[in-house]
């Protein structure tokens, strides 16, 4: 699998990264002698062999339903760049 | 052309847990902005979910009760995407393994009844909520919803038309609040429904086209966006155009549907397995305690009032389309079997239109369940008639009292000491000899003059059944 340089753009774009013609030439590079890398896994025999989600063989704990967290909302949005009428603000997005 | 309509529908159904899916924040609504979103929702640096065996558990019984096949072990995936309401910049959610395997829930519309298949049901968690009009040059964040779970709920395209869709959306309401997973509040967005409809030439069996119809917070918006985007989709096809894939927005004021996303932007969620949890097993124990607690389904309630009360198919689908009417019918009842029908009449019939007319739901009904009950038994055991009970019933609705006491209070109570009504009979016969005379010579039809008479003389009073009997007794 290799990548050509318009899905390298659609990729800058959904990460929201802008790249210049040679940033977009050097990453399509970069990014296909990784994906080459990993195409030797292609070599090994899976077909029956369960894919593995997690690297630990354990399984999930699960909490139980009581709220034990309070109102810290000062505390977080004192670190937070803007904000008004108790709400997070960011630039204008309309979808 | 003749077009065939195809429709599925993804529901998102708020898990009504106290604290959310990942976090200890509450998930109650309305609250202060941004006052139950924690470090865990707020996605700030070095915090880990948690799962909550809670939304675990009612994943299991929505399972259970769609006769799905549980994945006893299920994965969260993160699905990227940027929006500011979602401050991880990923939501966690279930891709390749689900909670909730295949399953399948039957409708019905009109006199058909169709069983429309479950794809899947798997555990998210909800995003916050963008505020746009509340600053000129900014959008305001509320994380209060974020990290709320949802149990996002996948139909096969089984659906044809904007009705069988409805039905089955109905159904699915139902369904969650008869297992208390879910309020069903659509209005504050605990009940969600995004439809995805496409058409294709009658008898093609190649899917067309969809489009993903967004922002529908009630039954009847369901049914007017679809019946709107098939008119366009067909109005593009039939002057040879193509329908893009997209999502398109609906509004309800403008009855409108827009598009929201275009294709050059669509997202590439690039889902993988989410490092910070592992994977959920979900033991036979478990899974067979859920279902000893099932409590009584729709399906089986319907089946119970058919065989057990005698109701008929369509009286017993309708008192058990909602919880809330069902839960109102059994109070009813209780102590007062013998008179289901007339229950089911009476819930069905007058209150429901009285309710309807106010615009009522049922849990607000000012006659309360056991007060409509001793209505019912009043006229089971003939101390009124059924056109005085309706009397008795508007007094009861305007808060006059209960039914004993309105009866009382009014006088209502049916006449049926033979002597008073025989001396009512004799004096109307005595003054209508030529309507006796017709009756003689066989004119069956002229017997409701004279109920008519009586009842006009006794106030409604006369016991009717006792009444067309002396009536007959004295013509004859």
């Amino acid at each position: 699998m290799s990548l050509s340089e318009q899905q390298v753009t659609q990729i800058a774009y959904l990460a929201r990264l802008s790249l210049s013609d040679d940033e977009l030439q050097d990453n399509t590079k970069d990014l296909n002698a990784i994906l080459g890398l990993a195409e030797e896994l292609g070599a090994i025999e899976t077909d029956n062999i369960e894919p593995m989600a997690h690297p630990l063989h354990m399984t999930q704990r699960l909490r139980k339903d009581v709220v034990t967290e309070g109102d810290q909302s000062d505390l977080f949005q004192s670190i937070a760049p803007k904000t008004g009428n108790k709400h997070y603000l960011v630039p204008t997005v309309i979808e | 052309m003749e077009w065939e309509t195809v429709i599925g529908l993804e529901i998102h159904a708020q898990l009504s847990t106290k604290s959310k899916i990942f976090s200890s924040a509450s998930t109650q609504f309305g609250q202060a902005p941004n006052s139950q979103a924690c470090a865990v929702d707020l996605g700030l640096p070095g915090v880990l979910p948690v799962l909550n065996v809670e939304a675990v558990n009612k994943a299991i019984k929505f399972g259970l009760a769609v006769n799905a096949h549980i994945n006893q072990r299920n994965i969260f995936d993160r699905k990227n995407y940027f929006y500011p309401d979602l401050p991880k910049g990923y939501q966690i959610s279930q891709m390749d393994l689900p909670i909730v395997g295949k399953g399948e829930i039957e409708i019905s519309v009109g006199e058909m009844t169709k069983v429309v298949g479950v794809t899947r049901a798997h555990l998210e968690e909800d995003a916050g909520k963008s505020v746009h009009d509340m600053f000129n040059e900014f959008s305001a964040i509320d994380l209060n919803r974020a990290g709320t779970p949802l149990l996002e709920i996948v139909s096969e395209p089984d659906m044809r038309s904007a009705k069988e869709a409805v039905a089955y959306a109905k159904k699915i309401h139902a369904l969650v609040q008869y297992i208390d997973i879910c309020d069903g509040n659509m209005q504050e967005g605990s009940f969600r429904c995004d439809a995805n409809v496409s058409i294709r030439p009658m008898g093609q069996t190649e899917l067309g086209t969809r489009a993903e119809l967004k922002n529908i917070n009630s039954f009847k918006f369901l049914e007017r966006a679809i019946n709107l985007e098939v008119e366009r989709q067909q109005d593009i096809l039939e002057e040879g155009g193509s329908v893009v894939q997209e999502t398109r927005l609906y509004d309800a004021v403008k009855h409108e549907t827009r598009s929201m996303r275009s294709k050059e932007e669509a997202n590439d969620y690039r889902y993988f397995p989410d490092p910070d949890l592992l994977p959920v097993e979900i033991s036979d124990e478990l899974l067979d305690s859920i279902k000893a607690d099932l409590p009584e389904l729709p399906v089986q309630k319907k089946a119970r009032f058919v065989t057990d009360l005698g109701l008929n198919e369509y009286d017993a689908d309708v008192l058990t389309s909602q919880k809330s009417l069902a839960d109102y019918f059994e109070t009813m009842l209780d102590g007062n079997e013998k008179n289901a029908k007339l229950c089911a009449n009476w819930v069905m019939g007058e209150l429901s239109a009285s309710l309807n007319k106010n615009q009522l739901d049922i849990e607000n009904s000012p006659i309360s369940a056991n007060d409509l009950s001793q209505l019912i038994a009043r006229i089971g055991d003939d101390t009124i008639s059924g056109k005085i009970a309706k009397d008795v019933f508007k007094a009861m609705w305007d808060g006059e009292g209960s039914a004993d006491e309105i009866i009382k209070s009014k006088g209502l109570k049916q006449v049926t000491d033979m002597g008073a009504i025989e001396a009512i009979i004799d004096e109307i016969i005595a003054n209508n000899a030529p309507q006796v005379e017709q009756f003689k010579s066989g004119n069956e039809k002229i017997l409701g003059f004279f109920v008519g008479q009586a009842m006009k003389a006794s106030q409604g009073k006369a016991n009717p059944k006792l009444l067309n009997q002396l009536l007959r007794e004295k013509l004859s």
